[in-house]
């Protein structure tokens, strides 16, 4: 989509902020091993797995879509 | 209580009421906020990045129609689900049971494939910007003034309770000051959709899109993980709601008393499955506009097709976590008008079941998916009505000649005004006890009739401009009336649903449903006393008048038909496992 304006695609955005969104859970999930959260299954450690998941699927977009110059 | 007072990472769940303190408290860890605070710099930041590309009023109404099949479909749903399909669909499943999920399958399935294949040819062929705009192709100005003055009430309605759902969470999971939350989302919209238009809709849409599935979906994992898969969280709700039947779709549906919704099957298939979803689906603008931005007519086929197969999946992060709460939580939850100290009510189910699963960082990530979802729903009004206004009762009713600037200025400025007006909405709709209610109570008052007046213009011919506009009108006076007698004499209820035992629900299934026929019975008989428009001027807005372009040349798997068939098999699929 709107390739004829060479405007950054949607899915950069996605890419970006799934990135920064992973780093924090996946920092935060870090934290948590040592300082489990008064959870329901915290020892399951969904904040490690789940921010590592948002952080891979992060970098693939962001390299797939990254700008480029035509 | 204005919760800002309270310092940063100081706990949630705070009740409206000060005194109450028997209420759980979360605290909230900086990292949280930092997550929350990311999604409104990303919002504003593709509002002005893109507002250099929404000069011209196609770019800034329909963002250039050029988005791709999967950008259009992704944003189609996304506009949907706004405060409705989060919280309000979760409440109603802690209260009904699998019933809510009518709403997503059989109330939205079938009315999506149909308009990807038989509606949206029309819509894009006929080159339309809006759904009143069609109308004024098909029956002439009156019918457009009419359908564009419904559509924008309905659509600032919509937008009101999306804030007030907004709010809500904000008051229960963050503490804030319900009028300060409604400010801050409601401001956030306007900047960035002003900004950009109908493409910084749909690119936080996606964006949106995203979140609230991956912001979402760790509470049905962990759920379905503590349960042990979905035969244990049957057993638990047995266990703790020995009377009723929450996890069947259409066995409790023979009687009106046989199901907590008070509701017959009768009312959800023709009710709720045609009228109210084929009316919704089908030509409801908010919806409609992300399609009629595709960049050709197979991408518009295309993207309610691929929409179709996540709508059937967003039972699992709406659904289920309210059958969880029914499962796992150590308390019942009660109707809002009975919450006292140390209750919480319907509405709170998912996020208590957040607060339940998800530590700092995850809960951040989940409280966004939330106010994603209610601005993705706000967003999507708002561009709708701004379209809508500008171009269908601005421009033919009161500046009929000005530059293509002009309007994109009225565009920007409406879409700041209506959001002014739906947050006057949003504390109309705190008066109401229910906001699934009300909210069903508006579809039937204009959707169902509009959805009578689009069909027989798409399909027949010989309906006349005067048919087309009298059938709407009926349609809708009709329903105000039905609704307005039931709220005078609720036992006149009896008789509009046809059984002693229907609830609220079953009344707006069968308001709808009658509501559509006076329509249609109306739009038939004033067609047999007036004169056709010529089969010339009905060319590319009629079925029989239109050449549609061919798909045979295309390979199996890229024609649409083929994946609605899919979808559809998906659909039955899930009836007869769940039924």
């Amino acid at each position: 989509m709107a390739e004829d304006h060479h405007i950054i695609p949607v899915w950069f955005f996605v890419g970006v902020i799934l990135f920064l969104y992973g780093l924090l859970i996946l920092g935060s999930g870090i934290y948590q091993v040592s300082h489990p959260p008064a959870t329901v299954l915290a020892h399951l450690r969904p904040a490690l797995w789940w921010g590592g998941l948002l952080a891979i699927i992060g970098v693939i977009y962001i390299y797939l879509f990254r700008p480029r110059k035509s | 209580m204005n919760s800002l007072m309270l310092p940063l990472g100081l706990l949630l769940f705070v009740s409206p009421d000060p005194s109450d303190t028997s209420r759980k408290i979360i605290s909230l860890n900086p990292v949280d906020y930092a997550i929350v605070a990311i999604y409104f710099v990303m919002v504003l930041g593709i509002g002005f990045y893109l507002k250099r590309y929404t000069k011209s009023g196609e770019g800034f109404f329909l963002a250039g129609r050029e988005m791709t099949a999967w950008v259009a479909g992704l944003s189609f749903i996304s506009a949907n689900l706004g405060a409705l399909e989060l919280m309000g669909w979760a409440a109603a499943t802690y209260q009904y049971g699998i019933l809510a999920a009518h709403w997503y399958w059989i109330g939205a399935i079938p009315a999506i494939l149909f308009l990807g294949l038989v509606m949206m040819p029309f819509y894009y062929i006929s080159k339309t910007h809006s759904v009143p705009g069609y109308l004024k192709l098909r029956y002439g100005e009156s019918a457009r003034g009419l359908a564009a003055v419904m559509f924008a009430l309905m659509t600032l309605f919509m937008a009101g309770i999306d804030m007030y759902a907004m709010a809500l969470v904000m008051k229960v999971v963050l503490g804030w000051d319900i009028n300060f939350s409604i400010w801050v989302s409601a401001m956030t919209v306007a900047v960035y959709v002003a900004l950009g238009g109908l493409f910084s809709a749909i690119f936080n849409e996606v964006l949106q899109f995203f979140l609230i599935w991956l912001g979402a979906l760790l509470i049905p994992i962990l759920g379905l993980i503590e349960t042990g898969g979905w035969s244990g969280l049957v057993a638990r709700i047995h266990q703790n709601f020995p009377q009723g039947d929450f996890t069947h779709l259409w066995g409790p549906m023979s009687s009106f008393a046989d199901n907590p919704m008070g509701i017959h099957w009768t009312g959800i298939v023709f009710g709720l499955g045609w009228v109210i979803s084929f009316g919704y689906w089908t030509t409801d603008f908010l919806v409609v506009q992300r399609v009629i931005a595709a960049k050709d007519i197979r991408a518009a086929k295309m993207a309610p097709i691929i929409g179709s197969y996540f709508k059937m999946a967003v039972p699992f992060i709406v659904i289920l976590p309210g059958l969880l709460a029914l499962a796992v939580l150590p308390f019942h939850l009660v109707p809002e008008s009975a919450v006292g100290p140390g209750q919480h009510s319907y509405n709170e189910v998912l996020p208590l079941m957040l607060a339940r699963y998800c530590g700092p960082g995850l809960l951040g990530l989940g409280i966004t998916a939330l106010i994603a979802g209610f601005m993705s729903g706000m967003a999507g009004n708002v561009s709708a009505f701004a379209t809508v206004w500008t171009y269908d009762v601005y421009r033919p009713f009161i500046r009929k000649i000005a530059s293509d600037a002009h309007y994109v200025k009225m565009g920007r400025w409406c879409i700041i005004i209506g959001v002014l007006i739906s947050i006057g909405t949003a504390y109309l709709v705190m008066e109401f006890k229910s906001i699934m209610d009300y909210v069903q109570a508006l579809f039937s008052f204009f959707i169902a009739p509009l959805f009578g007046t689009v069909l027989l213009g798409m399909l027949w011919k010989r309906v006349t401009p005067a048919a087309g506009f009298w059938g709407l009108l009926a349609g809708t006076v009709s329903s105000i009336t039905m609704w307005a007698i039931v709220k005078a004499d609720h036992n006149m209820l009896a008789y509009i649903a046809l059984s002693p035992n229907a609830k609220d629900m079953a009344e707006n299934m069968y308001r709808a449903l009658w509501s559509w026929l006076i329509c249609v019975i109306v739009t038939v008989a004033v067609t047999a006393f007036t004169k056709p428009k010529p089969v010339g001027e009905l060319t590319g807005l009629v079925y029989g008048c239109t050449e549609l372009p061919s798909e045979g040349h295309l390979p199996l798997w890229k024609r649409p038909i083929f994946w609605a068939v899919i979808s559809a098999t998906l659909f039955v699929i899930l009836q007869m496992i769940f039924w």
